[in-house]
């Protein structure tokens, strides 16, 4: 336990040391627009992955419409900068409030299903938002809301994605989280304990789908843009790659899909009609070879403390 | 202690329960035989809150159990080890029994009954650590058992405690059934194991496609011929 504590504190120095050195290269233009903009686009498929995590990963609750959370909070901040001219960290904690309370209202009906009639539901339920947002007209319908000023830069998204994976991984390790981890391994046992299972389901789906709104509005203040055509099933599919990829419950995993995911798509942005392709060749190659994910359900550190001979 | 009053439970439209009623005293051990399909583990279901009876009433010390929801009825006292054990089987044995205490706050009190779980199943204790998927039958069944005291129930409802176990070990966990019995926790077994049932019982029900068709003191029902003919093997 001690040596997981040590980690922590190493873990956020290296973090600022890792900080000051990209905003360094970034002021010094050593690092592009390219791959600025992808190093942003990293971090925010971070938040996304990390906190999809928490409702597929650790409480098992199997959830693919994470898009449509995004696209909330997308939405949400939009119209709080563009259209009420307020500033831009209102528009984030609106955003992630808004998508957090969807999120708790869609989840009291559909986490009563399980298994694939939940993944069903919630494939659905994103679509539904999406195409309820594109026959708004007042947030500019299927052209999109335009005109977005740029006020997500490398500074907010870095340090809102550090707290995020510190929330989460602190929410894992309290009491609700311990209840959710209980709910995935076991649910009729977690109920004939006393937990309340549906209380549970409902908070973590409720924190994961405010963290994508959190995350929808930092995506919708860099590209100048928020589009119902970015939120499509594929965007979810995307976020859940990245999850299966780098291991069901395992933050670290979650972390290294994201960041591995966004690479490839980066690398074959001249050719797009192949990024499904690669995808899809990853996922079967993962599932026949490694079914449970580069890092199963473990952490990095796990794997550290096993090398350096520590348990 | 714990009444059950003519409940009837419905699976959509298939009447599973038709009119049962269950008493037990406290410090008594009552098993409820029957045959699959019978409506023992319906039966225990629905008095632990995890099944809802469509008519009839479930009291426990006089509280009315019928309408609170499952993990609320842990808190009063009742505690139940589903069928088919249910260990959370990613965790270890340690962190198990730390989950059957989760309703409770009192740190002595919880670290005293892990102590007394340790000393009832010194296997447990042997492999606290080890993750509990990978646990024997046998050694599973007696941490789902062990995680349900950690609750410090007043009654505990063990379904099929013997289901899939080796002869050796059934008679083991019977013997350990008797002995939580033995320090004051009253215990409502559902068995298809109707010797060893009623081996322990003070008393016993029998059930038949969802009525109680005998009922008596388990020397009584060991005794009957109807019984030995149609669960005892002649």
């Amino acid at each position: 336990m001690n040596s997981l504590r040590k980690f922590d504190f190493a873990a956020l120095g290296a973090c600022v040391l890792f900080f000051a050195v990209v905003q360094g290269l970034i002021f010094a233009e050593i690092i592009g627009p390219f791959w600025e903009l992808n190093i942003i686009l990293i971090c925010i498929n971070i938040i996304l992955a990390v906190s999809l995590n928490l409702i597929n990963g650790y409480t098992g609750q199997f959830s693919i419409g994470h898009a449509g959370f995004m696209a909330v909070g997308a939405y949400t901040g939009a119209v709080i900068t563009v259209k009420l001219g307020l500033p831009f960290e209102l528009a984030l904690v609106v955003a992630t409030i808004c998508a957090g309370i969807l999120g708790f209202l869609i989840g009291l009906p559909t986490l009563r299903l399980d298994g694939d009639y939940l993944a069903i539901a919630t494939l659905g339920l994103g679509e539904i938002i999406r195409i309820c947002i594109l026959n708004i007209d007042y947030v500019g319908g299927a052209s999109g809301l335009m005109g977005i000023p740029r006020f997500t830069n490398f500074a907010y998204v870095f340090w809102i994605m550090i707290f995020v994976i510190f929330f989460i991984k602190n929410f894992k390790n309290s009491a609700p989280g311990r209840c959710c981890l209980a709910i995935r391994e076991n649910e009729i046992a977690a109920d004939t304990m006393g937990i309340n299972t549906t209380k549970y389901k409902v908070m973590a789906f409720a924190l994961g789908a405010s963290f994508a709104g959190t995350a929808g509005c930092l995506f919708s203040h860099y590209f100048f843009l928020a589009h119902p055509a970015s939120f499509t099933f594929m965007r979810s599919f995307d976020i859940l790659t990245m999850v299966v990829l780098g291991g069901l419950g395992s933050m670290t995993g979650s972390i290294t899909g994201a960041i591995l995911l966004t690479f490839i798509s980066a690398y074959l942005s001249d050719f797009p009609e192949w990024r499904m392709i690669i995808y899809s060749i990853t996922m079967i190659v993962l599932m026949l070879r490694r079914p449970q994910g580069l890092f199963g359900n473990k952490e990095l550190a796990n794997f550290m403390l096993k090398l350096g001979g520590k348990k | 202690m714990l009444k059950v009053e003519d409940i009837n439970v419905y699976y959509g439209a298939i009447h599973a329960i038709k009119g049962i009623s269950i008493e037990v005293n406290e410090g008594e051990i009552v098993a409820l035989i029957g045959s699959n399909g019978a409506g023992k583990s319906t039966t225990m279901r629905t008095i632990s809150g995890l099944m809802r009876p469509k008519t009839g009433k479930i009291t426990l010390d006089g509280q009315d159990l019928t309408n609170v929801p499952a993990h609320k009825i842990v808190g009063m006292g009742l505690c139940q080890v589903p069928e088919g054990r249910h260990v959370f089987a990613n965790m270890t044995v340690l962190e198990n029994l730390e989950l059957g205490a989760y309703l409770r706050s009192d740190k002595d009190g919880i670290a005293k009954d892990m102590e007394e779980v340790f000393k009832k199943f010194p296997r447990l204790e042997e492999r606290k650590d080890q993750v509990a998927g990978t646990l024997s039958g046998g050694e599973q069944q007696m941490l789902a058992m062990g995680r349900a005291l950690m609750s410090r129930p007043k009654i505990l409802l063990l379904d099929e405690p013997s289901m899939g176990l080796a002869p050796l070990l059934v008679k083991e966990i019977f013997n350990i059934i008797k002995e939580i019995n033995a320090s004051g926790t009253t215990i409502l077994l559902v068995e298809q194991n109707a010797n060893m049932a009623l081996s322990i019982a003070d008393k016993a029900y029998v059930l038949e496609t969802g009525r109680i068709t005998l009922s008596g003191t388990a020397q009584e029902l060991a005794a009957s011929e109807e019984v030995r003919k149609a669960y005892l093997g002649g």
